[in-house]
């Protein structure tokens, strides 16, 4: 049996001498990258491996809840946008991805606590790696999208080259939303059930399934306030519009996630030390 | 699993000392938990009764101004009552948590045997839960790779490596968790109460796996309820009451001391 001593550069962990918490968590978290990897394989394999199709529920998943709205909303409520099922199902995906990553990232944080309490890993493992497996599945539903823009008659546009850029962006904000939320979650654990309130009313006041113009002006004036109509639409824009969207918007999207993404970060990482304080 | 017998244990602590700085060091800590005196589970109640300024917080003391040095190749103990504050110490010592006040040193990387089996999944492959248990761990993925051969064998797990875990009986679990924990040598290896992985055979086999370690100059910090376990493998001890260390010495005087006390009290 063989017995190697680790002589490899010994590493002194002191409690006192510290990097302030939001830059030795990134440190930390970039140390500990292969647990976020194998964390998304985790939830992406084992999700499915039981179930028949597997993987493609990924798949399958929006494009059930496309037909049931396109049916809904162009049958009963007769809204004419040409193309519905192709236009709600570009920003469907955008806006499933937000949800279940942000409170993925509570829920991961709240229920597994229990491992946080035994061993030492970065605080943000989870939020990371919700996100990792968000954007996994938001590239697999692309998809099913591009098939359903093929299939009713809309061709494919160049611009969805230029998707990841708005991926990227979700995923900053998406990363904020839940690190905040996580950290709420610490010391109230009534948040987690709290959140999915917000997020049904959240999902209303965005134009996922209407346009955006059909709201009254005074409406439509203060729905500017809210991040995701313009996250929403830079990805509709490039995947479903094929036009590429003036700079202002570029600039205001980068803007809002890169502040949600560092206040999320800060907030988070300066009340980390407390999971271990609250059992 | 019992532990190695510490046979030859010379008086060793002041000699040890001599070989440099501490591996663990706690100066002056103190972990201070603030409960509110009444449990609020709900946001709204707790909203209410803060701004009626009617929440009031009690301090729980966990550990209480404890300076302890643990030196290179020492297997440690640590006795008290149910409460004393062990549990939190073992947790400093691992990183799960931060001094109130104080500072705490560990040079060196500690391989708690507290989360044997961490984040394992039911229906991943043995293999894929090596990987994902030894990220848990902080093995990067190349070290795994390279420990993978040695896990396998050491688990004796040789045919089912590539099965599901669900199809595992408790004591495979068990031994693939040990092996991971234990496939790289650690500075410091934390042991709370004395574990029995799997069936005889595999206890000696761990055993005799953590007496390699020992030999080859880790150290051992061990929190057990069994008086008899410390005094046989431990070189020193320390007694811990209500967050303060009553003292700290050799194992056998330690228990002696813990257990007239207990007598006492009782």
């Amino acid at each position: 049996m063989e017995t190697t001593v680790s002589k490899s550069s010994t590493e002194v962990y002191d409690s006192a001498t510290h990097l302030p918490q939001l830059l030795l968590e990134l440190k930390e978290a970039w140390r500990y990258r292969d647990l976020v990897l194998f964390l998304v394989r985790r939830d992406i394999t084992a999700r499915y491996k039981r179930s028949v199709l597997g993987i493609a529920w990924t798949m399958l998943n929006p494009l059930g809840m496309m037909i049931i709205l396109s049916i809904v909303f162009s049958e009963v409520f007769r809204v004419a946008i040409e193309g519905y099922p192709a236009y709600v199902l570009s920003a469907l995906i955008a806006w499933t991805f937000f949800s279940q990553t942000s409170s993925n990232a509570i829920n991961a944080l709240v229920w597994g606590g229990d491992l946080l309490q035994r061993i030492y890993i970065p605080r943000s493992t989870f939020a990371l790696s919700s996100i990792g497996t968000g954007l996994v599945n938001l590239v697999l539903s692309l998809v099913p999208l591009i098939a359903v823009t093929l299939a009713i008659g809309i061709p494919l546009h160049a611009t969805l080259l230029l998707s990841p850029l708005a991926m990227l962006m979700l995923a900053m904000f998406s990363l904020g939303v839940g690190l905040l939320i996580s950290t709420i979650g610490i010391y109230f654990a009534d948040v987690v059930e709290m959140y999915q309130i917000v997020l049904t009313a959240w999902f209303y006041i965005t134009p996922i399934i209407y346009p955006l113009d059909i709201l009254p002006e005074r409406v439509q004036a203060a729905v500017q306030f809210n991040p995701m109509v313009h996250l929403i639409n830079l990805f509709r824009d490039l995947v479903f519009y094929g036009k590429i969207p003036p700079l202002e918007t570029w600039l205001l999207c980068f803007a809002v996630s890169l502040g949600t993404l560092l206040l999320g970060w800060l907030v988070f990482t300066g009340k980390s030390d407390e999971f271990a304080y609250r059992t | 699993m019992s532990l190695p017998t510490a046979p030859e244990i010379q008086t060793a602590a002041a000699t040890l000392t001599a070989n440099g700085l501490p591996v663990v060091e706690l100066q002056d800590v103190t972990v201070r938990y603030r409960v509110p005196r009444e449990r609020y589970r709900t946001f709204k109640e707790f909203a209410i009764r803060r701004v009626q300024g009617r929440v009031q917080f009690e301090d729980l003391l966990a550990l209480d101004g404890v300076s302890l040095q643990v030196f290179k190749g020492e297997v440690f103990g640590l006795v008290g009552a149910n409460g004393a504050g062990k549990t939190t110490l073992l947790r400093l010592v691992a990183r799960v948590m931060r001094p109130t006040k104080g500072r705490v040193i560990v040079r060196g990387r500690v391989a708690p045997l507290l989360a044997m089996g961490a984040g394992f999944h039911p229906e991943l492959t043995g293999r894929e839960n090596v990987f994902l248990n030894g990220a848990l761990l902080g093995y990067t993925r190349h070290q795994i790779e390279e420990k993978m051969d040695w896990i396998v064998d050491f688990a004796e797990l040789r045919a089912f490596i590539d099965a599901p875990l669900r199809t595992y009986s408790s004591g495979m679990m068990a031994r693939l968790g040990f092996a991971v924990a234990t496939a790289q040598m650690p500075e410091v290896l934390i042991i709370d109460e004395v574990l029995s992985v799997g069936d005889i055979a595999f206890q000696e086999k761990s055993a005799a796996r953590i007496r390699e370690f020992r030999e080859a100059g880790a150290t051992i910090l061990l929190v057990s309820h069994s008086m008899g376990a410390v005094k046989k493998m431990c070189s020193r001890a320390a007694w811990l009451d209500h967050g303060r260390v009553m003292a700290v010495d050799q194992a056998e005087a330690v228990v002696e001391k813990f257990e007239k006390y207990m007598e006492v009290s009782s």
